[in-house]
């Protein structure tokens, strides 16, 4: 298994389909500039872990590119102002989720100056320390710009036993309709390229692959023409979704599977996407945080298809509005792609780190789906899966409710990607099952640790209670020894044994817990990384 | 404004279970074709009268379960199963055999079973083997096949077919010439070496049963069209094919009067080519993944061969296929496939032990 591989070998993955790519129609002009808008709203939220600290009162006026939230902890990216104008707002605004719900924002009401505060480049990074250049790419507030959203940061910090030997840039893009990548490689290859430098500097990787799909070749001759004396690999693989999923591109690259329930990282291997190399650039070398990225903006209910370079905290309404769009209540507006972007409520929602298309459909473009019928188990979903999993009996199970046989065929490897349920010849919405499985999986996980805390504290209490009396038991033994009159008011106050034996055990409870969560995060299986959702 | 909330994908391919029935029907008109050419149109009226039966009974068990009937129609699956059936039952079958086979298939195995994806066994199969046990005498009269027998007379036309099946609709009775298959006359053959045979009966052809040998082309040529469509995947197909081939090679016993026929003889007789590609590839009632469809398509290779050679029955396909139909959840349950990331291969289930 680890013989040498021949020079840009690919290995092929279980299952895949070939959707129409639908991607030319957002190709062929250069990148546009969105018009800043007269408000920005930014969630605190926009990336894997927790959400961000305010640091700004509402009034105050901010610059462009200043600090405006601070990270809170390890998993989590600082936000920044897109551009210059008062901070007029912190509140609860609707954000673009499946669901539809409100999260806390900052709202800035913009002054049309867009005038940049201070820019902090690093003239030389190689001359800086390790900790400080990861740092400044942490507080420039880089999440993975592919999908999940990652904080980037983290991924730069692997574990000192894990050496990384392989840096993994995805160029792959191959959910249909979204060329946002292909955009800014073709304008922008040399930007990248010095962000992939930067990547190289910190993790000091043995071999650098940019992986990308064959139907790009004009993307993967630029990257190799501004390569100029780099050692990097520019590898294409014949196109096929979903091979832009982190797991399946690094199988497709290197011939190993991640483990189940494990990280790249325990094979020696980083992934990262060529956006989010693009902005670690822009961090770097210009000083620039991340305040905007390139949304690919599709489908034929918009009058100008293309991609367009956007702050962030603009909301879709006005961006589209600007592209003629003209909803109306059965209009469709996906965040994200056709195979896993989801329907937002309104359109009234901002734009995030993640938002790398916006797609309106016309109703004859994507008509809404048929009734299912009944599954005649023709295992078509079977050969599409990508994680080879066998989809019909996970259908049989959901339906069923019966998690034990779910967990036991791998619910929890499956990343959603929905290939299943586009070849299935019955329509049954095979992923929309598992989704609500393995939501109802995490409950359970949690409720089971509720459940799980409680009896720890009973059996706490219960063991105080008895310790308390065996205690009592002892002093009483020992008064009588002492025929002492006076011990009745000793009694009274604690003895230090059971305040020690309290802490132990309530040490012992918070690692359960914590083992708990753990366990917990696995369920949600993409939460681990950056790259899963196969946007990229 | 509140916009359209749909969950992804928001694509899904063209083509619904309907349109890979409708793919199933069109691949099974060649052979009709010629089964007609050879029988008569004894075959065409089993194949109306089915379809007839099968629509009617479907939408009245939809109507009882309350379910919208065209919905249900729509996805062609009754009409497959009453086409499979007709064509395996015998031309100018009496009209109340066909009624019992599809009550039998579309009444018992498949909506007694829970319908549409829930029934283990082949209806079709459940419908034919119910008959052959009942009704062995009306089961195994087979037409003559046009050219056999020198100075026949012609087979059938369409109005002589109806008044076959149906004689209360006829003044004087029609009756087809029928003579033994060429199945029944192997087994019971015990003197003669095969050479022999094949040059004194006339139920044999070139390398087959005579006529039965273009049956058999016609529908391995609709099954690689149903391949080239990709409507099902090759392994269970062939490897029935491969299996059954490869016993008749090991008992050949080089065409002595003990021999049990050639692989070329096993594959071109009988049900051979419908059933391997429009029986054994029916998704529901077989295994699930393409290593289980492989073990699946073998069993039932060899178990045609035991029971054509061994067996008291002429024919082996219906009772090949639905012993392998018991035994599909097993192999499913052996041949899950290692989902991405794990090590082991084997049977998620199994590594949990007892309790
Ligand atoms: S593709 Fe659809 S109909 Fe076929 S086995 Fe899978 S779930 Fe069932
Ligand atoms: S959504 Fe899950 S089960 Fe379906 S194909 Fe993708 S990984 Fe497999």
């Amino acid at each position: 298994m680890n013989a040498p591989h021949k020079k840009g070998q690919t290995w092929d993955i279980h299952g895949g389909i070939h959707p129409p790519e639908n991607k030319t129609q957002s190709l062929g002009k250069p990148i546009m500039q969105a018009a800043v808008p007269a408000q920005l709203i930014l969630p605190l939220s926009q990336s894997i872990g927790a959400p961000a600290e305010p640091c700004v009162e509402p009034g105050e006026h901010v610059l462009k590119g200043q600090l405006i939230a601070q990270a809170a902890g390890f998993v989590s990216v600082p936000l920044h102002a897109p551009s210059s104008g008062r901070v007029t707002a912190i509140e609860d605004r609707p954000i673009a989720h499946s669901s539809g719900m409100s999260a806390p924002c900052i709202v800035i009401d913009t002054d049309g100056e867009d005038r940049w505060g201070e820019r902090t480049p690093i003239a030389d990074y190689t001359a800086v320390e390790r900790t400080e250049l990861i740092n400044h790419i942490r507080n420039a507030g880089i999440a993975g710009m592919g999908g999940a959203g990652f904080p980037t940061a983290v991924k730069l910090n692997p574990p000192a036993d894990k050496p990384i030997t392989t840096l993994i840039i995805n160029a792959t893009e191959c959910e249909p309709y979204i060329t946002a990548d292909h955009a800014l490689i073709l304008e922008r290859a040399g930007d990248i390229l010095q962000g992939v430098d930067v990547l190289t500097h910190l993790l000091q990787p043995a071999r650098i692959l940019i992986g990308l799909e064959d139907n790009k070749p004009d993307a993967a001759a630029a990257l190799r023409d501004s390569l100029r004396d780099r050692p990097y690999q520019v590898i294409e693989f014949p196109t096929k979704y979903p091979s832009g999923g982190e797991k399946q591109l690094i199988e497709i690259l290197t011939g190993k599977q991640v483990p189940s329930g494990g990280l790249p990282a325990d094979l020696g291997i980083v992934c990262q996407n060529i956006g989010t190399c693009y902005a670690i650039k822009r961090a770097v070398v210009d000083g620039e945080p991340l305040i905007s990225r390139i949304t690919t903006l599709t489908g034929n209910a918009l009058k100008t298809l293309g991609n367009t370079e956007v702050l962030l905290g603009t909301t879709m309404q006005t961006l589209l509005e600007a592209h003629g769009w003209q909803p109306t209540p059965q209009s469709r507006l996906i965040m994200g792609g056709p195979m896993m972007g989801f329907t937002v409520h309104s359109a009234n929602v901002p734009i995030v780190k993640t938002t790398n298309c916006l797609l309106a459909p016309t109703a004859e473009e994507l008509p809404p789906p048929h009734l299912a019928q009944a599954c005649i188990r023709c295992g078509m979903c079977a050969e599409a899966c990508p994680a080879s999993l066998l989809p019909q009996q996970l259908y049989w199970y959901s339906r069923a409710r019966e998690y034990e046989q779910l967990e036991a065929h791998n619910i929890a490897d499956c990343i959603e990607c929905g290939a299943c349920s586009y070849v299935c010849p019955s329509n049954i919405p095979l992923v929309q099952y598992y989704r609500a499985s393995k939501a109802e999986l995490r409950e359970r996980a949690e409720e089971h640790i509720k459940a799980e805390h409680s009896r720890q504290r009973f059996e706490f209490r219960q063991e105080r209670l008895e310790a308390a009396e065996r205690e009592k038991e002892a002093k009483k033994a020992a008064r009588k020894a002492a025929a002492a009159k006076r011990a009745a008011q000793k009694e009274a106050s604690t003895p230090d044994g059971d305040n020690s034996a309290a802490t132990a055990k309530q040490a012992e409870i918070e690692a359960a817990v914590a083992r708990a969560k753990a366990k917990k995060v696995g369920i949600g299986q993409p939460a681990h990384s950056d790259d899963n959702e196969v946007g990229n | 404004m509140a916009l359209l909330h749909v969950t992804s994908p928001h694509m899904s391919r063209a083509g619904d279970t309907g349109s890979v029935m409708r793919h199933v029907l069109l691949a099974l008109i060649p052979g009709i074709v010629v089964m007609t050419a050879l029988f008569g149109w004894g075959t065409i009226v089993n194949i109306i009268w089915a379809c007839l039966l099968a629509l009617g009974m479907e939408a009245m068990v939809m109507r009882l379960r309350k379910r919208p009937p065209m919905f249900y129609l729509r996805d062609c699956s009754a009409l497959v199963t009453a086409v499979l059936l007709a064509v395996a039952l015998p031309p100018y079958a009496p009209w109340w055999l066909v009624v019992v086979g599809i009550g039998f298939s579309i009444l018992v195995a498949k909506h007694l079973y829970g319908g549409m994806g829930y029934n283990p066994f082949n209806p079709a199969m459940v419908g034919y083997v119910v008959l052959l046990i009942s009704f062995p005498v009306e089961m195994t009269q087979w037409a003559a096949p046009a050219g056999s027998i020198p100075d026949q007379a012609p087979t059938l036309g369409p109005l002589s077919a109806l008044a076959a099946s149906f004689p209360f609709l006829s003044s004087t009775p029609v009756d087809a010439f029928t003579m033994a298959t060429p199945l029944d006359v192997f087994k019971q053959n015990d003197s003669l070496m095969v050479d022999e045979l094949f040059a004194s009966s006339p139920q044999f052809g070139r390398f087959g049963g005579y006529g039965w040998e273009w049956v058999n082309i016609a529908f391995l040529l609709g099954g690689a069209y149903l391949l080239y469509k990709r409507i099902f995947t090759w392994h269970a197909p062939i490897s029935m094919l491969a299996a059954l081939a490869l016993m008749a090679l090991i008992f050949n016993d080089s065409g002595s009067s003990a021999s049990g026929g050639s692989p070329a003889f096993h594959l071109f007789t009988g049900a051979t080519m419908l059933g391997a590609f429009f029986i054994v590839t029916d998704p529901v009632s077989s295994a699930v993944s393409n290593i289980g469809r492989l073990y699946y398509g073998a069993g039932i290779g060899v178990l045609i061969y035991l029971i054509r050679s061994f067996g008291n029955y002429p024919d082996a396909v219906a009772f090949a296929v639905l012993l392998m139909n018991f035994a599909a959840p097993l192999i499913d349950h052996y041949t899950q496939p290692r989902t991405y990331g794990h090590k082991d291969h084997k049977s998620h289930n199994e590594d949990r032990g007892p309790k």
